[in-house]
């Protein structure tokens, strides 16, 4: 431990260099904090197992359990699978932004940032944009993972870049929706139990694990409806070739529906909940 | 008084609540507290645990609306003018507002930056503050690895990173030990040198006392007196010696030296102490060479202001404790 004789603050005077307020605030707020973020999640990389191993997990099991009985072998499996089990690891990942936010607001921290200028919203957007470093994680870790157990790109890499886009966009916008959770649910294992609850419908009611039309009927018409699985084969069709445009349609309707929807009503909890 | 040249649009108060009410379900936190200080000045709240100090401190600090009642900054409104409220203020929380992940660098230019610092700007703030903190060497290193004072002070620091006019300490010194504790009152002193107007909780009379040009006692979500360090100590009784010789056969002649001492009786005794009251420190320091020359040894020798209880006790006729289970 240091010890060390404090000397009192000395302010040089008269006081000049206070801040004044410069345009743009709200996006240098929203970016710094998402920089805080950033460095949070760079400290402490357990947070990340659920983006890196635990996929990596499912994908094994799933190819090596199931690729013969659905699909014949494994390969073709491995080809049908990975796209969408890319899509529902993103989408899964942004249930963790609502999660980090509601433990964040009961520190102290919080209290610091509502006492400073800034745009009420800019603490969530930082956390939000903070948080694409998971879907990124989590792309790259499932690519490797994909690529060693002989993946192949068959329409090239643009493509899958624009996939990833696609379904880091999507995620982005749908984890609006756990940041609202987490403004309104009390403790952070409630906000993780009921995000688990509407992420199975959304990442398992699609063509995941095996073709759509293989499903019974009632969950068709759900499939038709849900934007994961629209993502899923959206993913598919730019990675390993099919119909891509309507399922992109879906992608982005919803997408921005979300946003409008869940973003302001997240803001507005956030000033509430003082 | 003005200081460094600030002034909050010429008001006199750097802030003012008046009548603040403010309700959790049954409980009443605040029952129409009052609370105000001119600039540049220390007030000191003083008050025992959930009698609304940090309530009373995070309305004032844009963090919580008043139920009822209003409060000022600079004379600005805090629920209508929050935004340019917080231009003015700062503020160091009960419970630690530093982030424990980051370093107290990142910490502090964080700050900065929120504050519309440029980068370079906030770094050097920062720097210069973990300077003035003793944080220098302890700046690259998470906070979560330093020690409780260490934390506090970075906690200040952060909320001076703005040069505010106006701070708000909710119980700074609260789990600090006595050299950690001066550390913090010698912060809070060159404050307000530099004509900052600074609001401080605490439990503690003899912190208030150390550091408010006034002093507001409250209790149950209201004041219950109000005053200077000096006012108050009339009311509820100045500074004692208390002394407690290592062999009680002396118990009579100890007090018969510290009564001659003060030229005041002594207070009630109780199983081997003495306890007198005295005018001013100059009669502690005589009363020590006097029980030195008589050859009079003590196991405690102490000058003392009357605990939070004590003051509660004479102001209300209650103890101050037995709120708790309300
Ligand atoms: N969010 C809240 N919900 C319910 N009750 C609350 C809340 N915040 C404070 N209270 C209650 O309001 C009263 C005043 O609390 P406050 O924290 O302002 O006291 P305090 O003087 O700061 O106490 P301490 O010295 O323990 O910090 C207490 O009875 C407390 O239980
Ligand atoms: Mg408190």
């Amino acid at each position: 431990m240091t010890t060390t004789t404090l000397s009192p603050v000395q302010h040089e005077k008269p006081v000049p260099t206070r801040s004044q307020p410069r345009p743009f605030g709200l996006v240098r707020h929203s970016l710094a904090l998402a920089r805080r973020s950033l460095i949070k999640t760079i400290r402490t990389p357990e947070q990340l197992l659920d983006v890196t191993l635990q996929p990596i997990i499912f994908v094994v099991l799933f190819v090596f359990l199931l690729g013969g009985a659905i699909a014949g072998d494994t390969h073709q499996y491995l080809q049908f699978l990975l796209p969408a089990i890319l899509v529902q690891t993103v989408v899964f990942a942004s249930v963790a932004t609502g999660v980090s936010l509601n433990t964040d607001l009961k520190k102290g921290v919080f209290d610091r940032f509502r006492s400073l200028p800034i745009g009420r919203s800019a603490p969530l957007i930082g956390s939000v944009l903070g948080d694409l470093i998971r879907y990124v994680v989590a792309t790259l870790s499932l690519t490797v993972c994909g690529l060693v157990l002989g993946f192949e790109l068959v329409n090239g890499i643009v493509p899958a870049l624009a996939a990833v886009v696609m379904t880091i966009a999507f995620a982005f916008c749908l984890s609006w929706a756990f940041v609202l959770l987490g403004m309104v649910l009390r403790e952070p294992g409630a906000v993780q139990g009921v995000a688990f609850l509407t992420m199975f419908p959304l990442t398992f009611g699609t063509g995941m694990m095996a073709p759509v039309d293989t499903l019974p009927g009632w969950l068709q018409s759900w499939v038709q409806v849900n934007p994961v699985a629209h993502a899923m084969e959206a993913a598919r069709g730019l990675m390993i070739g099919g119909p891509v445009a309507t399922h992109v349609v879906w992608v982005a309707a919803w997408g921005l529906g979300l946003l409008a929807v869940f973003a302001p009503l997240a803001v507005r909890a956030y000033r509430r909940r003082t | 008084m003005t200081g460094a040249g600030r002034t909050l649009g010429g008001m006199e108060y750097a802030f003012e609540a008046r009548g603040l009410v403010k309700r959790y379900g049954k409980t009443t936190a605040l029952a129409g507290l009052d609370l105000s200080a001119p600039q540049g000045t220390v007030l000191g709240v003083l008050g025992p645990n959930g009698a609304g100090k940090t309530t009373a401190v995070r309305i004032l600090a844009t963090l919580l609306r008043p139920d009822e009642g209003r409060a000022f900054v600079g004379g600005l409104d805090v629920v209508k003018d929050a935004a340019k409220v917080r231009r003015l203020i700062g503020l160091t929380g009960q419970y630690a507002s530093v982030d424990e992940d980051l370093t107290g660098m990142q910490n502090l230019v964080l700050i900065g930056q929120l504050l519309d610092l440029r980068k370079s700007e906030a770094v050097a703030r920062a720097t210069e503050l973990l300077g003035e903190f003793g944080l220098a060497d302890a700046g690259a290193r998470q906070a979560k690895t330093y020690s409780g004072g260490m934390r506090r002070r970075l906690d200040l620091a952060a909320s001076l990173v703005g040069r505010p006019d106006v701070i708000y300490l909710d119980e700074p010194t609260t789990g600090l030990d006595p050299s950690k504790r001066d550390d913090v009152w010698n912060i809070v002193r060159g404050l307000v040198k530099d004509g900052v107007t600074v609001l401080l909780t605490t439990q503690y009379l003899a912190e208030a006392d150390a550091l408010a040009d006034e002093i507001t006692v409250v209790d149950h979500g209201r004041s219950i007196a109000h005053g200077t360090p000096a006012q108050l100590k009339q009311i509820v009784g100045g500074q004692t010696i208390l002394a407690r010789p290592a062999d009680p056969a002396r118990l009579a002649e100890t007090e018969a030296i510290l009564t001659s001492v003060s030229g005041r009786p002594a207070e009630s005794p109780s199983r081997g102490v003495v306890t007198v009251p005295v005018d001013g420190d100059a009669q502690f320091t005589e009363a020590v060479a006097r029980l030195a020359q008589a050859g009079v040894s003590v196991t405690e020798l102490s000058l003392r202001l009357p605990s939070l209880d004590e003051v509660f006790f004479t102001l209300t006729g209650q103890r101050a404790t037995d709120e708790e289970a309300a």
